[in-house]
């Protein structure tokens, strides 16, 4: 039986592994956390349909689970080939094929200082929401009847400051989604999204942003905030410039939620430098081409799926998944 | 306040030997500050720093105010390092933060592209028949007090705080734009959270106040002051930040720009006469110090040795409050035991109530 590694256990890696199986391959999944699910483990609901993330995450979970797929937890890969991969526990798995499914990092957003995240409590990421709402503590975070919750897209995407020239994509969406959550649990108070573009570009999200508008009365303004300070009564000034209407503004706020950004992992350098994989010039692994080789990297056994190569929805990282298993089967059967 | 992202901006601060270039306008209003880093470098902390007369300013002032060609103000920056190296020196350190912001500014062009720095060498060879070598470490002062700070904690005769309540004094800590906000990694701490100031404060006992409008400039802003006109600007950029950290009620001001401590002293006097609002305690102003004269009271220099009888906003308060011995009536003798004059009460200072008239009725 041929033997495939799959590295990373997120939605990309799980789905990757079912497909394999079911063509007869044997999947091992090498996942460096201490369970499967990858980034997804953290978050609340999925736009734009409000879908619980543990809908998604369980059912995965539940047919690696059944089909006895071979996973390594807290397992991390040090270097690999196209025949092998060297754990960071010393063993050397040997195998046919890999599959790179090790997703994306989150944008620090300590790196944009002027926000203050990690030095003011009431500035937050969109990542740190999604928990607080799993956890049920954001009404500590915002406070029992917050008056303004503003939200800022594009923290760490599209920003030549920080080297991250690239759209992550999924942000704007889920600016519309978290807004809508939050008014949802606060009515009496203004969220404010602060854009440079809204780029709607998946099925259903559109209607969702002019609902975000028309039924939940979400403000939206076009530009950057430049800085978030302290006030006096434990809230939060922030300057920017609504620039439709050629403004500068400040308001004080009760929280600040930054949509950061996904970012290419560093580890993608030493790998493409071991293996003569491309990388984009956002950090990400280059595919073999962007229209009829998406999964496959240019070098011989070694695969690709989800948002190693890219930022992508869930939808899209579970359907470039199964693409990717597609692919690597075949190359198994031309090889054979 | 946590701050925890300054230690990502640290830069090589020299620990002697110093080229010292002076500001073009602090010695007329704070004129103790630069010989009081002077004699602290030298006398207390026993280190090496030449204050060469040849020296000139680096027009940066006028390079600001478009009357200095860059090319010009280049040739002059490299005049002052051929100064520099003539005098066997190589860390040069700057009084000023607009020449800071200017030194650090012409080194990255230079970096940046060569031809320039070539360029400039080949006009200084014209001009003087100089050559130069660049510094081999840059620092503003403020960055030296701060390399010291735990030298003069060691050394301190007082703390910043009340000696009455026991608490630590409540400071503002202003950092002068061309400090950090031009090359963020030029300024400890960078540009949004610098740690110059913060970091001699916490050392010397004090507390940082962080408050709205922290990072805004004072006001000082070439183009708002040398334009009469514009002069609103200024004072309507002073007035937002003293608005903003009144609430929080600092105990002082500290600033590490010329102007910055300037404006934000002087502008109390004017919003005080025009507007009869004041925003210390007991209707009198916030003192506003220079680093170097909260270094020298820390070390128990005189008060009035340091030059702060020409301050707008009278100190006294603030010398009570860490329980600083100074006598009265020497504050307007000179050096010479002379009477240097005294100004006439001002509201900010507390002065009489029929002084104060509100411009807006």
């Amino acid at each position: 039986m041929k033997r495939v590694i799959i590295i990373g256990g997120g939605p990309a890696g799980m789905q990757t592994a079912l497909c394999l199986v079911r063509r007869g391959i044997e999947p091992v999944i090498v996942e460096c956390e201490n369970e499967l699910g990858g980034k997804l483990r953290n978050w609340h609901v999925l736009f734009p349909t409000f879908t619980p993330a543990s809908d998604v995450l369980t059912e995965l979970r539940r047919k690696v689970r059944e089909n006895r797929i071979g996973v390594h937890l807290s397992t991390s890969v040090e270097t690999f080939t196209d025949r092998q991969a060297t754990l960071s526990d010393g063993r050397v798995l040997t195998c046919d094929a890999v599959v790179v499914a090790t997703g994306f990092t989150l944008f620090d957003a300590r790196i944009k200082e002027e926000y203050g995240y990690g030095i003011y409590d009431k500035v937050i990421t969109s990542a740190d929401l999604e928990r607080l709402f799993n956890e049920g503590r954001v009404v500590q975070a915002a406070g029992e009847h917050p008056r303004r919750i503003a939200f800022l897209h594009c923290v760490g995407s599209r920003d030549e400051k920080v080297c991250q020239q690239h759209c992550s994509r999924v942000c704007c969406v889920t600016g519309v989604k978290q807004a809508i959550e939050m008014r949802r649990l606060f009515p009496e108070a203004d969220v404010f999204n602060f854009y440079m573009d809204i780029r709607m570009f998946g099925p259903g999200y559109e209607e969702l942003y002019r609902e975000a508008q028309q039924r939940y009365g979400i403000h939206f303004v076009r530009g950057r905030i430049s800085e978030a300070a302290p006030t006096h009564d434990n809230r939060l000034q922030i300057k920017a410039e609504d620039t439709l209407t050629g403004r500068p503004l400040r308001m004080s706020v009760d929280l600040l939620v930054l949509l950061v950004g996904m970012r290419a992992n560093d580890q993608n350098a030493a790998w493409a430098a071991d293996n003569g994989l491309n990388q984009a010039p956002s950090g990400f692994l280059q595919p073999k081409d962007l229209f009829l080789g998406n999964v496959r990297s240019g070098v011989e056994g070694i695969f690709y799926a989800g948002t190693v190569t890219a930022p992508k929805t869930i939808g899209e990282t579970v359907n470039e998944a199964t693409a990717a298993a597609d692919a690597v089967a075949d190359y198994l059967t031309t090889k054979a | 306040m946590k701050r925890n992202s300054w230690q990502d901006y640290q830069k090589q601060i020299a620990d002697d030997r110093y080229y010292y270039a002076r500001s073009c306008i602090r010695q007329n209003f704070f004129p103790g500050s630069e010989r009081a880093f002077i004699d602290i470098l030298t006398r207390d902390l026993g280190r090496d720093l030449l204050d060469d007369p040849k020296h000139s300013s680096c027009t940066g002032i006028g390079y600001h105010s478009d009357i200095v060609p860059l090319e010009t103000i280049m040739t002059v920056v490299a005049r002052q390092f051929s100064l520099m190296n003539e005098a066997g020196y190589e860390n040069f350190v700057t009084s000023c933060i607009t020449s800071f912001g200017i030194y650090t500014e012409i080194l990255a062009t230079w970096q940046e592209f060569p031809e320039t720095e070539e360029r400039t060498r080949e006009h200084l060879r014209k001009a003087t028949g100089r050559e130069f070598v660049k510094p081999a470490s840059l620092a503003h002062t403020s960055d030296i007090v701060f390399h010291f700070r735990d030298e003069i904690a060691a050394r301190a005769k007082r703390r910043l705080v009340n000696v009455a309540t026991g608490e630590p004094l409540r400071v503002v800590e202003h950092i002068g734009c061309h400090y950090a906000k031009i090359f963020p990694k030029s300024g400890i701490g960078g540009s949004e959270f610098p740690y110059v100031l913060a970091g001699m404060i916490e050392a010397w006992g004090g507390e940082c106040v962080d408050y709205p409008e922290r990072r805004h400039c004072c006001g000082f802003g070439f183009r708002n002051y040398l334009v009469q006109a514009n002069r609103g600007y200024s004072i309507a950029n002073s007035h937002k930040k003293l608005e903003s950290m009144a609430p929080y009620k600092p105990d002082f001001i500290v600033a590490n720009c010329p102007g910055c401590a300037m404006f934000l002293d002087k502008w109390q006097y004017a919003i005080a006469e025009m507007e009869g609002t004041t925003y210390g305690e007991d209707g009198h102003g916030i003192p506003v110090l220079t680093y170097e004269e909260m270094a020298g009271l820390v070390l128990g220099y005189d008060p009035w040795r340091l030059g702060m009888q020409m301050h707008q906003v009278d100190v006294e308060p603030l010398l009570d409050k860490m329980g600083i011995d100074y006598d009265p009536a020497a504050k307007y003798l000179g050096r010479n035991g002379k009477f240097i004059g005294k100004p006439e009460t001002a509201a900010v200072n507390c002065g009489q109530s029929d002084l104060v008239y509100d411009m807006r009725e």
